[in-house]
């Protein structure tokens, strides 16, 4: 066991990575996800591993996708308009089944928006991260801790179905620094028998390509892809839940802002309103069970984001119009702020009468 | 007798330096607020280019409630991320030694952070100056005496300047108890032996100086203590 270290988020998912073994890290700097690829560049020389910045984002995404051809562990990070250069390659990756993992440390957009933090990327990574039938898994950490252990779990789930791996955090978690344990290094890790790593004619070269030109073995791929999709929905859901067993009122939160809804649901039961708070730290798959468990006692909901309210569609497909569903946020790099949350508790809770 | 949890004595002018993330804005904060109530005129100068958020210039509302002036890069605070030095830093400096003046500069992390500091070093070294070497045991990368020696040729090097004494703060945020402070008082003394300095003080989280844990005998265990709030926060 590794002892405890201050570190800030952004390296935290550099040093994390390394131990799961990630040897090929390609970037660009964009704040304020930029101590990322400043850490790796310190690191990874030492560790034999290769750390390059790239002429440009799109080229970034490009190297990732020749690195995870080839079965090495591999990522590259950025901040939102950075992520948005990488959606092409992104969908080349699923297109591939290329497992590789992806950070967005979120800022305030659309365009170049601002630097201050932000979930409004929330939309783009769960529904439309590139072209096509895709989807990635998407981890939403919200402690330095956490952006630790879910991008060294990413690695694993990403070799685990050939998926690409998106750790959507934000310019908070990237920049504040928290005492963290660090993972043990990984020393084992599955065989990659798809892997364009040399066939020495001991077995038919292996071809990596998203380009199929034939319509039925495309369709047919898609079909095996979502059936791995469907697996992945029924055991990869993770979630935490927090004083929800008699919850009228639930609060639905993520990342940062998870930490806000956390002082006001502490501070609303203080004062005797019934709450609970639903974390989804998978964003894709949405923790569709962990929603449903509460609908008993539930009477309304209230999704609380950096944004201008995007996973509460998410928490609105899963209630499906059984229970009201409610949005409070603040956007552009505002935070909203523990008080402010906890006013809209209350104003909830007089309404359905909690 | 000096207490053992107070400020030590500042000169007119004082730069902290140490590596990115080691306590540099907090305990920055925390001298220039202790001077102001010792009555002095405190001028607190944010000299970090780097870092985008949790700035000594984002409390300035704080600070300036003790009557201390805060002087930021132009564009700090605002979403440009633009490294613009302001002007008036020359001035705050050539004016520090003035009667019962106290400057206090917040200079970046590493040796990067520390290249703001080179244009002014004639400036500075003209004054009453120290340049303090904030170090932590618990800041991943900086964990032994060793690793924590090496930054500081680079940071002179950088600033032009040459440092007067090392302040051990480590810490590790709310976590901090007793024995996280004790266990790092070996480091504090290894790091400022191989680097030929002073140990000017070891900060101890004012929680355990005067909170709940009233049997702590850290305030005799630790030579040159100086207690500091943790002023730099997060918004839950």
């Amino acid at each position: 066991m590794s002892e405890k270290v201050l570190m800030k988020g952004n390296e935290a998912l550099a040093e994390s990575a390394i131990r799961a073994g990630c040897r090929y890290f390609f970037g660009y700097p964009i704040t304020p996800q930029t101590e990322l690829a400043a850490y790796m560049a310190k690191r990874m020389p030492k560790e034999n591993g290769v750390y390059l910045q790239a002429e440009s984002e799109v080229a970034a995404i490009n190297m990732v996708y020749g690195a995870a051809a080839t079965g090495a562990r591999t990522m590259t990070s950025s901040s939102s308009p950075g992520i948005s250069l990488k959606a092409e390659g992104i969908s080349y990756l699923v297109g591939a089944d290329l497992p590789a993992v992806i950070i967005n440390v979120q800022r305030g957009g659309p365009g170049l928006g601002g630097i201050q933090p932000s979930q409004s990327d929330y939309w783009q990574a769960t529904r439309a991260m590139g072209h096509g039938d895709s989807h990635l898994v998407v981890y939403a950490p919200s402690t330095v801790q956490e952006m630790a252990d879910y991008v060294y779990h990413a690695f694993d789930i990403a070799d685990k179905y050939r998926t690409p791996v998106m750790i959507l955090a934000d310019g908070m978690l990237g920049q504040m620094m928290e005492p963290v344990v660090l993972p043990e290094r990984k020393t084992e890790f599955i065989e990659k028998p798809w892997a364009a790593c040399g066939h020495d004619n001991k077995r038919p070269h292996n071809v990596v390509n998203s380009l199929y030109l034939m319509a039925d073995d495309l369709e047919r791929l898609n079909i095996e892809r979502f059936e791995r999709y469907a697996e992945i929905k029924a055991t990869e859901q993770r979630s935490e839940s927090f004083l929800c067993d008699d919850a009228e009122i639930v609060v639905v939160a993520f990342g940062a802002s998870a930490r806000i809804a956390r002082t006001a649901v502490k501070r609303a039961r203080e004062n005797g309103i019934k709450v609970g708070l639903i974390r989804p730290i998978s964003l894709w798959p949405f923790p569709e069970r962990a929603i449903e468990r509460t609908m008993d006692t539930a009477k309304a909901y209230l999704s609380v984001e950096m944004n201008m309210g995007q996973m509460v569609d998410d928490v609105r497909l899963v209630v499906n119009g059984r229970r009201p569903v409610e949005f409070f946020g603040h956007t552009g790099g505002v935070i909203p702020t523990p008080v402010e949350v906890y006013i809209q508790i209350e104003n909830l809770a007089e309404k359905v009468g909690a | 007798m000096q207490q053992p949890t107070t400020l030590f004595p500042l000169p007119s002018l004082t730069l902290i330096t140490g590596h990115y993330g080691s306590g540099k804005t907090n305990l920055s904060m925390n001298l220039a607020i202790d001077s102001a109530r010792q009555g002095r005129t405190v001028t607190l100068v944010d000299l970090d280019l780097v870092n985008p958020y949790f700035r000594s210039s984002d409390y300035k509302a704080l600070l300036e409630g003790e009557g201390i002036t805060v002087v930021s890069p132009i564009f700090a605070g605002t979403t440009l991320d633009n490294p613009s030095i302001s002007g008036a830093i020359y001035a705050v400096i050539d004016a520090a030694s003035e009667n019962g003046n106290c400057v206090i500069i917040d200079v970046g992390g590493d040796d990067v952070g520390a290249t703001a500091l080179g244009r002014f070093a004639k400036n500075i070294e003209a004054q009453d100056h120290r340049m303090y070497y904030v170090i932590n045991r618990y800041r991943n990368l900086t964990q032994t005496p060793q690793e924590a020696a090496a930054l500081l040729p680079e940071i002179e090097r950088k600033s032009h300047m040459k440092a007067h004494g090392v302040i051990n703060n480590s810490h590790l945020q709310y976590e901090t108890t007793d024995e996280t402070v004790v266990d790092a008082l070996g480091f504090g003394e290894e790091t400022a032996g191989l680097l030929g300095l002073p140990l000017v003080c070891t900060t101890i989280p004012e929680t355990l100086v005067h909170g709940k844990t009233a049997a702590s005998t850290l305030t005799e265990t630790v030579k040159n203590g100086y207690a500091v709030s943790i002023l730099v926060r997060t918004p839950w």
